[in-house]
């Protein structure tokens, strides 16, 4: 029973609000099932706030200005404006394109900070690690970071006494950790990754002059820009829109990524498990959610520890689960096959299952209301970032510093072991969960292609060029309450499999996949079109490759570069039969990686809804204008079978323009055509 | 479905690393970690593991190494549900399974040096028909036929045919096609290579039939050969894999058939084998792999009939064979150039000493002669009887607008490889000292002497039809018309031997590039003048000239020497930039007549090489047939490997035999007076030209004063003998600075 004073906070008047039908709200049983326990505990999720409080009207539209006190100009869009002549303006006379692009803006900037603020503190950790100064974090992968250190020029050798030898690689590490923190503050050039990109993408961008110089200098020059009185030119503003957004897809999350592989591995292929059922009623539950793998690295060597699981046993838990959710869950997911309890919209509901005994947050998509929630049942609630703190509830800060990681972790664990004999009578755990093969890094996919002595992406290429696979699909991004959980992403995701599209995943997308089976190579035999489905059971993949957390988008841009660069299938990323999605994004970093997909060429469609309708201007700048710029558009499509449909066309296309929308001819070599072959 | 052949394929490799970790074990325990170990007769150690590693195993300690790395490769088995993926465990697993077997098969010439004969030919009358790997002469020879394209390809056949019918019907289609067919495994204990033999079909390297071994670990053989050939014309790096496995995917056009039952251990062979880009075709029910991407095109593909296996298997490849259509009784191609007639097989002998046998090809006008028109005058086979001799005079003529009397010789010199190709019939020597055997399972199958006459014109006309209009073919086999034949022709060959003899390089504008083995050595451009022939011996510059008549866009290109650069060691600017130019930029320039400075590149087939002596003052020169050391240190497969791939290696040069008697042999550094080694053989080989050019240098016993393998094989060895010979290169400036 949750107790009578929560409640109370909560403000749960059943009898006043229209009861929400869970059926209707999810298509994942497990989230069903836990959404009649919350209606019987009387506890209020977003799910039900969903249907009490709509979005505001004007809002949505993405016409409010409120950039200066004379405001807020709302500017909605009429009848009128549409037929004749769009005359809407706010005080200062900003036109509704101008007040979108600054809003859309403001997102971009909003969501390359978050993403890169993450990589920042990645960064840091990095460094000490390499300086030395923290005993818990070493480097771990050597060979990406020498691959890394090439990136920035960075010497993998020294030179003893005349004669070349292999450099320390901490020493390494530190020029390497060096220069990329000083990719935040860096006032002018170029960020080092913009030359991994095709090299017809990067002069792209040279010529377009939209090459970031350091990613703090571009997102601050977003919110100059998008100051009152500043930039008023909405192809003007997008073009710092999309620096900035390069700055977070290029530099801050690649960078994040490639760290962490280099901290914590890089991700190969592994077997994890997904859904509430993860959870164990007579185990310590930990759930650790949010988006950096820093702490939650420590906290799984933490619960593995003999001395924590014995303590364990003391309080009469049979062991300690860890599980995570959101990114976070990616994050060891993919690195050590940590089990994970669900995607964004499931975080209340693991709290339901009263099972959970501490929930450890970082940073990103942590709902303020897991305090209320934590107050209803015995969970602790336990913040751990100097950037997140949680006011409500009783929630907990135990504040983590990378110096004395595994101590932090420690005690966090042990907190949760404390709280394990407090827990009440109504636990409640689905049986629902699933087996998933996860952990595709660009790295890993090269690998499975050919093995260690033949890896390459020209297998890859190969059938997508001889029509076996039709396409590649990034489905990936958020849930948002105002849709039916999980939905669009599997509708989404099933029409491209379908279709022979093979699809890339992260985030939540990858976790919805998990849940309804697409990440295990069986799933390939139900869903795919037969070339598609021969194509993995050759590889011995799932049609559905889980790349990561969000941060991991970077990995798909690396993913498609390797594509270009592997031959056949034109100069840039921009040719490839190949777009991305997003059919349940809701935050602000969802639209910093379209608008960098869309920078790096790619057709990335958005469902729910994009705070762009009241400007049509802006809105076919976007959709329309952008692909002459970049070879890639932002769309909206909120029915999930159009969204692939559409998807699905511009690959066609994308084939088409490339000749290979036609059967081959199988080429026979005789001697002429192989003196004609270019040097080994 | 791939997932079961990965499961058995892992599975083998398992089996397959796990046995060789055992007779390693053994091995070590009797014999001590420094026991040598070799494929004898053979450079690059064990190769595929030295290629693709970059491990020079000569130890059985050394072995140590690569096996760990076999071991370490080995996936995790494939689990029935949610399994990882597996096609690059797949591959790994079968790279282990090879770099295992490699360690035990050379454990095997430890334990069992009789195992394997070290020959070209097996020994069928004491049962020795394993050839094991192929020496390097063997290699050299060999291939060269895989870098000139005389050989696109082989066909490695695993296991065994249903019945020996089947085996000699699958093993000529090959032949045919010009394939060669590598062989090892067992089915049963029924091998292939013993199915040929009980069909009566000859085996060995000679008919490109090689039979490598009873097991299947002998397939380490046939990529060993692969990865060989990509070291030595390729110039690709021991140790670089990925450039070696795409060299062998895009050049080599080689398969593998299974036949019979695929176990494990096939299954682990095949994955290895896919790493090279060469798929498995096999006659049973196996899981296929059809998307494309690390082979060509299909990686395994199953159920394939007997008689529909070598057509399919060269198409899953992606290889073209042009096939000669002659229109004889007897199945033609190359490889039946090396088939024997033996002397129980014998029907009809000409030439080879017994009677006469002269061959001449001469210019007509195009009206004197009718194309198409063979004559036989006197007696043919039907006129004769089993072990009867004739003599024989082939008298080719030939018209055409481009026809040119240069082009005699290189036309008549086609005559011997010709003939040969043709099923049962053999061809020796050339000229008047020709001499032809036709076995008697060619005559029962139909074959006429009129059949050489319909070889050769429809064979001039499919490969010189660019320069000939016309052919006409008279044999004669009456003593009094060969003889007659036999004078005209001696004639002939006089005034020839004069004109070539008078060329110089000084006496045209025009020298010739040779880029035939691009196919191979992508950056190597050979350039033939007329008196620096060409470095594998097999083209000299009025070949060049004819090549280029016949095909203006081929390897051979005209290239005006221009303006000269320095005329000792002999550059010139026109050969600079086009040699700039064909080598995609790698080689800037280099010299005609000098080893010393900036000697020319070679791609691995020259003839012979020569090297700087610099204790003697002198250079040493050493033929690919010559397999024991010499006194730079190295033997003739060593010093390949060191200048091999198209790269200019000062002190080294490659060149032909003939060339050597040429008048600006290595003029630069001081000429033929230089040269204080060579193998005896060779030395007698050229000794007519030794002599010549001895008296032209006014050093009548030169010949004499150079040592060979008799008087030593070290510095120290010959350098005595040169002082007591009063060598002429003592007493020359110092070659080097």
């Amino acid at each position: 029973m949750a107790s009578e004073e929560a409640k109370e906070t909560l403000k749960v008047v059943e009898k006043e609000k229209k009861k929400i039908k869970p059926e209707e709200k999810s298509v994942d049983p497990a989230t069903i099932q836990m959404l009649y326990k919350a209606q019987q505990d009387g506890v209020e999720t977003i799910f039900d706030r969903a249907e009490t409080m709509k979005p505001c009207n004007i809002g949505i539209q993405g016409t409010c200005c409120k950039m200066c006190a004379q405001g807020p100009c709302r500017l909605p869009l009429t009848k009128k404006d549409m037929e004749g002549k769009d005359t809407r303006m706010g005080l200062c006379g900003a036109t509704p394109e101008t007040i979108a692009a600054r809003n859309f803006a403001r997102m971009i900037a909003a969501g390359a900070a978050a993403h890169s603020d993450h990589g920042r503190g990645v960064a840091e950790v990095f460094l000490a690690a390499s300086r030395k100064e923290s005993e818990d974090y070493k480097i771990k992968d050597e060979n990406k970071l020498k691959e890394i250190a090439g990136d920035f020029g960075v010497s993998t050798t020294v030179l003893v006494d005349g004669e070349e030898k292999d450099r320390d690689i901490y020493d390494i590490a530190v020029e390497v950790g060096e220069k990329i923190l000083g990719e935040w503050g860096k006032q002018e050039g170029e960020i080092y990754y913009a030359k991994r990109a095709p090299k017809a993408r990067y002069e792209l961008w040279k010529k377009l002059d939209v090459i970031p110089r350091g990613i703090d200098r571009e997102i601050v020059e977003i919110m100059h820009r998008t100051h009152m009185g500043v930039d008023q030119d909405y192809e003007n503003l997008m073009k710092q829109g999309s620096r900035a957004a390069l700055a977070d897809g290029w530099a801050g999350s690649m960078m994040a990524t490639d760290m962490q592989d280099v901290l914590f591995g890089t991700p190969y292929p592994i077997h994890g498990e997904i859904n509430l059922g993860v959870l164990k009623k007579d185990h310590v539950n930990i759930i650790v959610h949010g988006h950096e793998p820093l702490l939650s690295e420590m906290i799984v060597v933490a619960s593995q520890d003999p001395e924590m699981l014995q303590y364990a046993a003391t309080k009469g838990a049979k062991g300690i689960v860890l599980a995570g959710m959101c990114c976070t869950a990616n994050e060891i997911l993919v690195r050590h096959g940590m089990p994970i309890a669900g995607n964004y919209l499931q975080q209340e509901l693991a709290l339901i299952t009263g099972a959970v005994d501490a929930m450890v947050v970082d940073v990103q998509c942590i709902m303020e209301n897991l305090a209320n929630i934590a107050q209803c049942y015995h969970t602790k609630l336990i913040t751990t970032n100097t950037r997140c703190k949680i006011a409500s509830g009783d929630t907990i800060h135990i504040q983590f510093d990378e110096h004395h990681a595994l101590e932090d972790a420690k005690r966090i664990v042990k907190t949760a072991i404390d709280n394990f004999p407090n827990r009440k009578a109504e636990v409640l755990i689905p049986k629902e969960k699933e087996m998933m093969v996860v952990g595709f890094s660009y790295e890993a996919i090269n690998y499975h292609l050919g093995g260690t002595f033949r890896g390459s992406y020209t297998p890859l290429n190969d059938n997508i060029i001889n029509g076996r696979i039709r396409g590649i699909g990034g489905v990936v991004g958020c849930n948002n309450a105002r849709t039916m959980h999980d939905s669009a992403h599997l509708i989404v995701v099933k029409e491209l499999l379908k279709n022979d599209v093979i699809v890339l995943t992260t985030g939540c997308n990858a976790m919805a996949c998990g849940k309804a089976g697409l990440l295990t190579p069986e799933a390939a035999r139900i869903y795919c079109g037969p070339g598609l489905a021969e194509v993995c059971e050759t590889v011995g993949i799932p049609p559905v490759l889980h790349m990561g957390s969000c941060v991991d988008n970077s990995r798909i841009l690396m993913a498609a570069t390797e594509v270009v660069k592997a031959g056949g299938l034109g100069n840039d990323i921009s040719d490839l039969p190949a777009a991305g999605c997003a059919p349940e994004w809701m935050s602000e970093k969802a639209i910093s990686i379209g608008q960098y997909f869309v920078a790096s060429g790619v057709y990335t469609l958005f469902g729910v809804n994009l705070q762009v309708e009241g400007s049509p201007v802006f809105k076919d700048y976007l959709f329309n204008g952008m692909e002459k710029v970049f070879g890639g558009k932002w769309d909206l499509v909120e029915d999930p079978y159009e969204m692939a449909r559409k998807m699905i066309a511009h690959i066609d296309a994308k084939r088409k323009a490339l000749g290979i929308d036609k059967a081959r001819e199988r080429v026979l070599m005789d001697m002429a055509d192989r003196q004609k072959l270019e040097a080994a | 479905m791939s997932k079961l052949v990965a499961f058995a394929a892992i599975q083998g490799a398992y089996n397959i690393v796990s046995k060789a970790e055992g007779t390693l074990k053994k091995a070590m325990d009797k014999y001590g970690p420094d026991q040598k170990i070799e494929f004898p007769n053979t450079a690059y150690y064990l190769p595929i593991i030295y290629s693709i590693l970059g491990i020079p195993v000569k130890t059985l300690g050394d072995a140590r190494k690569p096996m760990e790395a076999a071991r370490k490769l080995l996936p995790a088995h494939v689990k029935n549900m949610h399994h990882l993926p597996y096609l690059g465990p797949l591959l790994d697993a079968g790279m282990s399974a090879l770099f295992a077997e490699e360690v035990a098969e050379a454990i095997r010439y430890l334990e069992d040096p009789d195992f394997y004969l070290v020959s070209e030919d097996i020994d069928e009358t004491s049962g020795k028909i394993w050839l094991g790997a192929a020496e390097d002469t063997v290699f050299r020879k060999r291939g060269v036929e895989f870098v000139d394209g005389t050989a696109p390809g082989f066909a490695a056949i695993v296991g065994a045919a249903p019945d020996p019918e089947t085996a000699k019907w699958i093993a000529e289609e090959y032949q045919k096609k010009n394939l060669y067919v590598f062989m090892c495994a067992n089915q049963n204990g029924t091998t292939f290579s013993e199915q040929l033999l009980e069909a009566g079909v000859q085996i060995g390297w000679n008919t490109r039939l090689v039979p490598f071994g009873p097991d299947i670990s002998a397939a380490v053989f046939a990529l060993g050969f692969a990865n060989r050939a990509a070291m030595a014309f390729g110039g690709i790096k021991p140790g670089d894999y990925k450039k070696m496995l795409i060299y062998n995917k895009e050049r080599i056009f080689a398969f593998v058939n299974a036949l019979g039952e695929v176990n494990a251990e096939w299954a682990a062979n095949a994955a290895g084998c896919v790493n090279w880009g060469f798929p498995t075709i096999a006659d049973t029910d196996i899981p296929e792999i059809l998307p494309t991407g690390v082979c060509t095109y299909e990686h395994v593909v199953a159920n394939v009939p007997h008689r529909e296996m070598p057509q399919r298997s060269i198409e899953i490849r992606g290889l073209k064979v042009t096939v000669a259509n002659v229109d004889i009784p007897l199945a033609y191609g190359p490889a039946f150039e090396g088939e024997r007639v033996r002397k129980d097989d014998l029907y009809l002998e000409m030439g080879g000493g017994r009677t006469q046998a002269v061959e001449l090809c001469s210019m007509a006008d195009m009206k004197e002669i009718e194309d198409g028109q063979i004559e036989v005058i006197g007696p043919d086979i039907k006129d004769i009887k089993k072990g009867d001799r004739l003599p024989l005079g082939i008298f080719v003529q030939v018209a055409g607008r481009q026809m040119q009397e240069d082009f005699e010789p290189i036309l008549e010199r086609q005559i011997h490889h010709l003939i040969n190709y043709a099923q049962g019939v053999m061809h020796i020597g050339q000229r008047d000292i020709a001499w032809i055997r036709v076995g008697e399972q060619a005559v029962n199958k139909g074959f006429t002497l009129r059949d050489i006459g319909v070889i050769l014109h429809a064979k001039l006309h499919q490969d010189f039809g660019a320069i000939l209009d016309k052919v006409q073919v008279t044999l004669y086999t009456k003593k009094e018309d060969v003889d007659k034949l036999t004078a005209t022709a001696r004639e002939n060959y006089k005034k020839r031997d004069a004109r070539v003899e008078q060329m110089t390089d000084e006496g045209v504008e025009t020298y010739y590039s040779c880029t035939l083995c691009q196919s191979f050595a992508p950056n190597h451009v050979c350039m033939v003048s007329p008196e620096r022939t060409g470095l594998c011996g097999a083209y000299n510059w009025m070949d060049c000239k004819a090549s280029y008549e016949i095909n203006p866009t081929g390897p051979n290109q005209p290239v005006e020497k221009g303006e000269c650069i320095d005329p000792k060691l002999g550059q010139w600017k026109g050969v600079n930039d086009f040699i700039y130019k064909a080598s995609r930029q790698n080689v800037t320039h280099y010299n005609f007549y000098s080893l010393v400075h900036d000697p020319m590149t070679t791609c691995g087939c020259c003839e012979c090489i020569a090297a700087v002596i610099s204790a003697c003052n002198g250079v040493m020169t050493v033929g690919r047939d010559y397999t024991g050391e010499t006194p730079t240190g190295m033997k003739f497969t060593t010093l390949a490997g060191v200048m091999g791939g198209g790269a200019s290696s000062p002190g080294f040069v490659g060149h032909s035999k003939y060339n050597i008697c040429q008048r600006k042999f290595i003029s630069g550094d001081g000429g033929l007076l230089r040269m204080v080694w060579m193998p005896k053989g060779l030395k007698e080989e050229l000794r007519e030209g030794l002599l010549r050019r001895g008296e032209e240098l006014g050093c009548p016993d030169l010949i004499d004063r150079i040592a060979d393998e008799t008087v030593g094989v070290t510095e120290d060895e010959i350098l005595p003998f040169l002082k007591e010979k009063d060598h002429p290169a003592l007493k020359m400036d110092p070659i080097i600075g």
